[in-house]
């Protein structure tokens, strides 16, 4: 786990999923050059539990938005899965998040009026999965986050609890290598996020890597391992000697009413 | 992105909005609705144009004597006698352009047939005038060149005088009387119907023309010897019409001893031309009218794109969402056109269904003649969905253009 600069082009280490070196980002706002990144080398191991924590202005949304292959790096290399991703254009970048990262996002992203399986099959429409399969799959990862019984419902029906987990069944119906989480808790009240906490967990220990990030320390400690960022540099890279576990977590908090709406949720454990 | 799967996004999208949808196309219905509609309107009065001419017989010019001046005073068309049978003739074998030349003179009169009379157009003909105006016998014999050398007292009935005089009975070998000298009815001619300016033709009553000079009309001066008012001429094929027109007219000069300068003692119509004039000018107005149209096909693409931008800016994190999971820039592109051309298509379909059905209420309440042409109606609808694609294009580039990170933080 090093956070040095090292030279770029290094060979990835064939158990890291996520291997960055010396990756750098910089935007011109006006006549100004912003080093939004300033020199990222990280390794993350397949099946690592990871969270990304840093003030804002500190780097870490460029750092995801770079990991998640949504943005290129100004300089770096980075390799996802044994590829080196910095060299790929608009089309297979595409490509690769379909296929091989998974997003959850801190407001969910749901399509309105959609039912939750057509929501989770849609990263299928743009990917490889015929048709006659897709429903298949979408019902089969639905039931894995424990939404088995309401795959017919659109997003106004369900709680942000289930909204979220619709996103995470989304996130996983193409397999993906990462699950790139962007403070998946911070839309949701303390105990719904312990929840989702807990199905991140389980994921993990089923061998999925997670990268989640998070402003909140708490959240954080849930995790195997915090990168911490400050002024576009990896600040701290250290492992979590006791991850929090969510389960048990969960059962030192108040009972509540299930599946509450979350404005309701949010005064009951407060 | 398969296909299937635009089609389904897209139609999900439109549903979520149809309120919003259906005015957004209501510029293309129109649009099309009334294109079809005019072109129907300017293809059914062409039609009954082209059938007027056929009526009146195809490729044929009429001469007529000109005017007489006496004294200042213009008498008008026909007034002086100057033509004759001889300048028929004279034209029929000289001019190759001419297949036919037939004089005819006119007059009116009261025509009886046993207890029943009607007071008709008679007019004296040659067995030419049946060809050069094309114009078939329903029952009975022919006019031959016997009837006319020998003046021979038989008539040929039109349509309407013949179920005039003869409602409930066989008309044909029957006696009448047509200015008290008695006529056998040798045919009875096929309707003609109205004429282009709405004359009833069947009206009129043939005789040869030699028995209508000694017999009907001979009695009045103004026909002496020879005289003819009126030269029906054939001319062999359309294209030679207007060629035909100065032959004939040099010919008469030539006959009739004009000196150059001197006016011309004649009249030359060509009826034919002079409706085909009037259905230009019909067409032009067609034209004028779908061009209108098409301004609001044309108005009605510019309410798409509008309604297109609108909707990719609502729609911006959807359209990151979809980027962040793997949506390649031509997917999202493709997506919203398909979108915008089925906004467009759906238009078009109501818009043809709107056009025939004005279409049919204008022929119906409007007793105008309307006729449907299936090349404008798919015309109109090719239009409309390439007015979808053209203006689609432009929000839907806009759309594959976004960054998904900006868009996935649109609020």
């Amino acid at each position: 786990m090093s956070t040095g600069p090292s030279r770029a082009a290094d060979p990835p280490e064939p158990d890291a999923v996520v291997s960055t070196a010396d990756l750098r980002k910089s935007y011109v706002v006006g006549d100004q050059e912003v080093h939004a990144l300033r020199g990222v080398s990280v390794k993350i191991a397949r099946g690592d539990f990871v969270s990304i924590m840093g003030p804002s202005g500190s780097g870490k949304s460029t750092f995801m938005n770079l990991v998640g292959c949504l943005d290129v790096p100004s300089a770096g290399q980075y390799w996802l899965d044994g590829t080196n991703v910095s060299e790929l254009d608009v089309d297979a970048l595409a490509e690769i998040r379909n296929q091989k990262i998974g997003f959850v996002f801190q407001s969910f992203n749901l399509l309105a009026r959609t039912t939750a399986l057509e929501n989770v099959m849609l990263p299928l429409v743009y990917g490889p999965v015929p048709p006659r399969e897709r429903k298949g799959r979408a019902e089969a990862v639905l039931d894995r986050v424990g939404l088995a019984s309401r795959m017919d419902h659109t997003p106004a029906q369900l709680s942000g609890g289930q909204q979220q987990r619709v996103a995470i069944a989304r996130a996983l119906v193409n397999d993906p290598s990462i699950l790139l989480a962007d403070e998946p808790t911070g839309a949701l009240d303390t105990r719904t996020g312990v929840e989702i906490l807990v199905l991140f967990q389980e994921l993990n220990r089923s061998g999925i890597t997670v990268i989640m990030v998070t402003h909140d320390s708490d959240i954080a400690r849930y995790a195997n391992r915090i990168v911490r960022f400050r002024d576009g540099r990896v600040v701290t890279d250290e492992a979590v000697a006791r991850p929090i576990d969510a389960r048990a977590r969960l059962a030192e908090l108040p009972p509540p009413g299930e599946d509450e709406p979350v404005a309701q949720a949010e005064e009951a454990s407060s | 992105m398969k296909l299937s799967d635009c089609v389904r996004a897209s139609v999900s999208s439109l549903r979520a909005n149809v309120l919003r949808s259906i005015l957004t196309t209501l510029g293309i219905i129109i649009g099309v609705g009334a294109v079809i509609a005019m072109v129907s309107i300017g293809a059914g009065a062409q039609s009954r144009v082209e059938d007027s001419i056929q009526r009146l017989g195809a490729n044929l010019i009429m001469v007529m004597p000109g005017s007489q001046q006496q004294g200042g005073v213009n008498l008008g068309a026909g007034s002086r006698p100057s033509l004759s049978e001889s300048d028929a003739v004279a034209i029929e074998t000289r001019l190759d352009t001419i297949a036919i030349a037939a004089p005819s003179v006119r007059g009116n009169g009261q025509i009886i047939a046993g207890n029943l009379n009607w007071y008709t157009g008679i007019q004296g003909v040659t067995p030419g005038f049946f060809l050069a105006r094309e114009w078939q016998l329903l029952d009975g014999r022919e006019m031959t060149d016997q009837d006319v050398r020998r003046a021979t007292k038989t008539a040929w009935l039109g349509y309407s005088v013949y179920t005039q005089l003869f409602p409930d009975q066989d008309g044909i070998g029957q006696t009448i009387r047509i200015s008290r000298t008695p006529f056998e009815v040798a045919g009875v001619l096929a309707p003609k119907g109205q004429s282009g300016f709405g004359q009833d033709q069947d009206d009129v009553v043939f005789v040869p023309i030699s028995t209508a000079k000694k017999r009907v009309l001979g009695r009045r001066s103004s026909f002496r010897g020879d005289d003819v008012q009126q030269i029906y001429l054939k001319v062999v094929s359309a294209e030679y019409v207007d060629i035909a027109e100065v032959q004939v007219a040099e010919l008469l000069r030539e006959l009739h001893q004009l000196a150059p300068g001197q006016e011309d003692d004649f009249q030359i119509r060509n009826m034919a031309s002079f409706l085909e004039a009037r259905a230009e000018s019909q067409a032009v107005m067609t034209f004028l009218l779908a061009a209108v149209a098409s301004v609001s096909l044309v108005v009605g693409g510019i309410g798409i794109m509008n309604i297109m931008l609108v909707s990719v800016t609502e729609r911006t994190r959807e359209i990151g969402l979809r980027l962040a999971v793997g949506a390649k820039r031509r997917d999202i592109r493709f997506q919203f056109l398909i979108e915008a051309l089925m906004l467009s298509m759906i238009g078009g379909l109501i818009g043809v269904v709107a056009g025939i059905a004005s279409a049919t209420a204008i022929a119906v309440f409007g007793s105008w003649d309307v006729l449907l042409q299936p090349g404008s109606i798919l015309l109109a609808f090719g239009f409309s969905a390439a007015t979808g694609v053209f203006f689609g294009y432009y929000p839907a580039y806009m759309a594959s253009q976004l960054n998904p990170i900006e868009a996935l933080r649109h609020e």
